[in-house]
């Protein structure tokens, strides 16, 4: 270990300075000398009383011995003991201490300096939040309407016999300040969301994926004449994907995305989808193709006249979102588990089941959705191997106006963020109200 | 006649609901809504009380209070601070200037209505 190896190098450098013989400092020691030639020569590690030991009788400072790596974490021991004056005076030295337990002195020291590591980050992220102006002047604006509501809403609950006039008069404000709390609640949302973006928030080769296909809104007209010689000039212009796995990714990803064009060519899709709507088993049907492929072909067409916003929510067995493309008023979670009543969730219970379900998630809003979810094997078939399900959600944003033709299924985000009461599928109490 | 309380406060809804449940508890009730002239209107109207926010446009509270407690006639003025920060630094800081009273954002009305008697009894 390179604490050791420096040390014992250390003990030998300063006997021999001072012309003393291996034998002469061990026994001084309390050692044989067989084993301070180990130590000498690196190959048993020292610390504690024994360093003590040698360097009172060579006469130098533990220190000078146990300098470099070692004197290190000597000192972040002492720097860790210092930092907790409420704990009960320690006796010990941190050189004592890390000689009887190098282990534990080693893991103290990892510890000590990840709290400070994290301490820092906390004082950064605190920073932001103190001083960001436009953070401050949006969290202001919140809470001054939430403030506003608040006090309204007490007037109109505790005064029982409130004239008309005035009694219009703040229902008019708490809804003119409901609405304005819902707009800065949302422009908050928004810019957190994209500091956390800019601020080194692609921290996983998933994410860079992710980045790369919204940049391009998930279509590469490029690629739709199957040439492959196009996919390294796209990775090349690409400079959200910063690593060796998010290239990877978003080669193999283009590479498929070749293929389904190959098998589902773009106007022809197009076509099938005005002619008889957006339901992928329609897709699948016309061009022989599995359900999850004719919706990841769905998901990739351009914006055009009679096509729908369509987006495209994946998950693997354990149910963890593997794909993300959102779509206007239907949220997906960018951290944490999903709503457990999307059907993408349904499906994974129902291998090779397509599941169709009208959703909704703001029944205030007018905003309903069309998803369609099945789950497949990801893996070939293989005799004694129990394949592995993916499953995959095609939302489809339906038409203004054919809401009320089906009774719209609510569904939430994920339950931190759901106002949803009584809801069976609930892991754990909202933020936006109690929901247990 | 009720005693007087300024409410120098700039989001109008606030002002509004704060104004309504001040006049039924009794009290004559003044507005203002930014920080550039407050001091001079609280000299002006003289008022038994002051409800104070602390981001305001052109002045902050804190700076309008600093002003107010160096005056003669307004130093011992009853002050009750609103604001939107509830750190104990915000806190500190408006007891070390003087507010009479520091209360954070959102608040039920009973509270305030509670806190201004505390200051002012009727």
């Amino acid at each position: 270990m390179p604490q050791g190896q420096l040390t014992g190098t250390r003990i030998r450098e300063r006997r021999i300075m001072q012309g003393m013989r291996q034998a002469e400092l061990a026994q001084k020691a309390g050692i044989s000398a067989s084993y301070l030639n180990l130590i000498e020569h690196n190959r048993r590690r020292i610390g504690g009383k024994l360093l003590l030991s040698l360097a009172e009788v060579l006469g130098v400072e533990p220190s000078i011995l146990s300098e470099g790596a070692e004197a290190a974490m000597l000192a972040t021991l002492g720097e860790a003991r210092a930092a907790d004056p409420s704990t009960a005076p320690v006796e010990e030295t941190p050189e004592a201490f890390a000689g009887r337990y190098p282990g534990w002195a080693e893991l103290l020291t990892r510890r000590h300096r990840r709290v400070l590591e994290l301490e820092r980050t906390v004082e950064t992220l605190t920073d932001r939040l103190t001083h960001d102006p436009y953070l401050a002047a949006a969290l202001h604006e919140v809470i001054s309407t939430v403030t506003a509501i608040r006090s309204t809403a007490g007037i109109l609950a505790d005064t029982p016999e409130l004239e008309p006039e005035w009694r219009d008069r703040f229902h008019r404000n708490v809804n003119e300040d409901a609405a304005r709390l819902a707009e800065s609640a949302q422009a908050l949302v928004s810019y957190l969301d994209e500091g956390a973006e800019e601020q080194g928030g692609l921290a996983s080769p998933q994410e860079e994926l992710e980045a790369f296909l919204k940049d391009a809104n998930y279509h590469f007209a490029q690629l739709e004449n199957g040439k492959r010689s196009e996919v390294e000039t796209i990775l090349q212009g690409a400079d959200v994907l910063q690593s060796v796995a998010g290239r990877g990714f978003a080669r193999s990803y283009l590479e498929r995305y070749i293929e389904d064009g190959r098998d589902m060519p773009l106007d022809q899709v197009l076509a099938c989808v005005r002619e008889y709507g957006p339901d992928p088993s329609s897709v699948a049907q016309i061009f022989g193709v599995s359900l999850s492929r004719a919706m990841r072909r769905m998901a990739e067409l351009p914006a055009a006249d009679g096509i729908p916003a369509i987006g495209l929510v994946s998950c693997d067995a354990s149910g963890t979102l593997i794909f993300r493309k959102a779509i206007e008023g239907f949220a997906l979670p960018r951290f944490g588990a999903a709503c457990p009543k999307w059907p993408l969730f349904q499906a994974l219970s129902r291998p090779m089941v397509p599941i169709r379900q009208v959703v909704e998630q703001d029944p205030r809003g007018e905003a309903a959705f069309v998803a369609y979810a099945i789950s497949e094997p990801a893996t070939p078939p293989r005799f004694g191997e129990d394949p592995l399900f993916h499953a995959h959600m095609l939302i489809v944003s339906q038409a203004p106006g054919a809401r009320r033709a089906e009774r719209a299924v609510p569904l939430g985000v994920s339950c931190r963020i759901c106002p949803l009461q009584d809801c069976a599928g609930r892991r754990e109490p909202s933020i936006l109200t109690d929901g247990f | 006649m009720g005693k007087h309380v300024l409410v120098i406060e700039d989001e109008p809804n606030i002002i509004e609901a704060i104004s309504f449940i001040l006049s039924r508890d009794g009290w004559t009730v003044a507005t203002h809504s930014n920080g550039h002239d407050a001091v001079d209107v609280v000299r002006d109207k003289s008022p038994d009380l002051v409800i104070l926010d602390v981001m305001l446009p052109g002045k902050s509270g804190y700076d309008i209070l600093t002003e107010l407690r160096e005056g003669e006639a307004t130093r011992d003025l009853p002050v009750l601070m609103l604001t939107a920060r509830g750190q104990s630094k915000d806190r500190d800081l408006a007891e070390r200037i003087g507010a009479s009273r520091f209360m954070t954002k959102p608040f039920s009305n009973a509270e305030v209505l509670e806190a201004l008697r505390e200051l002012v009894p009727q």
